[in-house]
């Protein structure tokens, strides 16, 4: 069977293609501000990656934010996308942190990939993507560069500030106070990982652990998370941003 | 050549001194330094009464930006030595580093004092939003605080959250309050929980052709549920009276208002001073019950 899973996330959207369970096409396009064009270019990008035609496509699973501009789809929860999503490419997986653009969350799961518990975070930007984003800016470095940058550090630098907001204008003064780019670099990931840890710790840390989202891209976050929850390894996939549109995906086939 | 960005979020800085008061005539002379994430102020008195303030920028640091927001009072009062002080008095987010004062009070304490001076003995709940945090303050006849609340990790409902929006609009701080009311009805509001998410919703709003008044609308509104859930936590008590730089913003007072159910106290003094006033106003009892430096 054919699946598609498609996650429309807050700034980026993807779409997989699964054959009998395995990744036959991906595809991944900026959000921008029409997600029906996002999802439409997402898919066109995975057809062609997997060499297939969308009547090849026998169910459509969508997840994220946007979700809802999905059309034709199943919706599927988004922890238990990224649960099942976090399974497939690490089956022994009990913890799974997903950290995309404007949210975060922390999922505790079972050998099969099933949702046990979990903890959210969508109030606040601080705990997402998007603080290392406006950090990045107030630094002038590419976000790209931003984790790189951080781990050429060794400084121990606590950062006040909680809001992205206000965290900005402390990037700011400590630019002002001369502190090395690195340094700040690595505070301002101190600052987020530390959140996020806090979060994971509401619903036990169990190892493996598997980080998810767009922010498992960055080394140095991966570093302070490791450092803050004291373990040796986070496993990583090697997109971690389409883990949520694998899970979709899988779940559809049996819907 | 890059053209210089311009600052909306720049307000008007001020510098008062009472024309009809000299200060030789003074017994005691006390200052109040209100060290604050954005803004700063300084606040002469003798025996009690305002003779000189000034209200600015707070710089990249606290000691630099007490000294020159004293230095402006000073400036005002021609030849008012700073010697002559008998009791200095620092005050809100850099108060332990002002480094003129004899001694720091919290702006709670600062801000229920200040309330009660240039509104009133009649005040019993104070409304503070400054750049940085919401305090919502019960008080006394006397302006001792009895109860309080306050928020200052995030930057919802706060004045910089305000200044994000009017960068994000290009709109200067000082016209955004009227502007928002140019909309004939007030549009949803937008998230009131972050002003991360609020600035890309507010973005989103625009490409799908809103104009600012409406943006800055439904920014304001979302910001008035803020301060109001806040104010509403501590309980409301007549009179009420609002400090800080938000009173000066008719876009947020006349959402807010009507919420909170009662007419705010109203003033000839500027809101932003109300706790340097308080800290002077410390600085004041203490020296005349003889407290020690």
């Amino acid at each position: 069977m054919i699946t598609a899973g498609i996650d429309c996330g807050a700034k980026n959207t993807k779409a997989i293609i699964l054959k009998d369970g395995q990744i036959i096409g991906k595809g991944k396009v900026l959000t921008g501000f029409d997600q029906n064009k996002a999802i439409n270019a997402s898919l066109v990008e995975a057809y062609k990656n997997a060499g297939i035609a969308n009547s090849d496509v026998e169910k459509f699973g969508g997840t994220g934010s946007g979700s809802k501009a999905i059309r034709e789809s199943v919706i599927i929860n988004d922890i238990k996308a990224i649960a099942k999503g976090a399974h497939y490419f690490f089956p022994n997986a009990r913890t799974v942190t997903d950290v995309g653009a404007e949210e975060s969350r922390a999922v505790k799961i079972d050998a099969n990939g099933n949702v046990v518990d979990f903890a959210i975070n969508e109030k606040c930007a601080a705990g997402a993507g998007a603080f290392l984003e406006t950090m990045s800016r107030a630094l002038e470095t590419p976000i790209e560069e931003m984790g790189p940058l951080a781990l050429t550090s060794k400084a121990e630098i606590a950062m006040n500030a909680q809001c992205v907001i206000f965290a900005e204008s402390e990037v700011v003064g400590l630019i002002h106070a001369k502190i090395d780019r690195k340094d700040i670099s690595k505070a301002i990931h101190d600052a987020m990982a530390s959140r996020i840890v806090s979060m994971i710790h509401r619903i036990g840390v169990n190892e493996e652990i598997v980080m998810v989202g767009g922010v498992g891209y960055n080394p140095g976050f991966i570093k302070a998370m490791k450092s803050q929850l004291n373990i040796d390894d986070i496993r990583v996939p090697h997109n971690p941003d389409l883990a949520a549109a694998v899970g979709a995906a899988l779940l559809v086939e049996n819907i | 050549m890059a053209e210089e960005k311009k600052e909306y979020w720049r307000w008007t800085e001020s510098i008062w001194k009472n024309p009809d008061m000299n200060w030789k005539d003074a017994e005691y002379i006390t200052a109040g330094i209100d060290v604050g994430s954005v803004s700063s102020q300084a606040v002469i008195m003798a025996d009690g009464e305002i003779i000189a303030y000034s209200n600015t920028r707070t710089g990249s640091n606290s000691p630099d930006s007490a000294r020159n927001a004293l230095n402006l009072a000073l400036e005002a009062m021609k030849g008012l030595p700073e010697q002559r002080f008998d009791y200095c008095v620092g005050t809100g987010y850099g108060r332990v580093n002002v480094p003129m004062a004899d001694r720091s009070v919290t702006e709670i304490a600062c801000h229920a004092r200040g309330a009660n001076f240039i509104y009133g003995p009649e005040v019993r709940t104070v409304l503070d939003v400054g750049g940085q945090d919401i305090k919502a303050i019960r008080c006394d006849e006397e302006g001792k605080v009895t109860n309080f609340l306050m928020n200052d990790k995030c930057a919802a409902g706060t004045g910089r959250g305000m200044e994000v929006f009017a960068d994000l609009l290009g709109i200067s701080i000082n016209e955004v309050g009227e502007r928002s009311l140019g909309v004939k009805e007030d549009p949803p509001p937008v998230s009131s929980t972050c002003v991360v998410y609020a600035r890309s919703e507010a973005t989103d709003l625009l490409r799908q052709g809103w104009t600012s008044e409406q943006v800055l609308a439904a920014y304001s509104r979302a910001m008035a549920e803020r301060i109001f859930s806040l104010v509403e936590r501590v309980g409301i008590t007549p009179e009420f009276a609002v400090t800080g730089g938000i009173a000066k913003n008719r876009g947020i007072m006349d959402r807010l208002m009507p919420m909170v159910g009662l007419e705010p106290m109203k003033t000839e003094w500027d809101t932003q001073i109300a706790g340097a006033v308080g800290a002077a106003l410390f600085g004041y009892t203490l020296w005349r019950k003889g407290k020690t430096k």
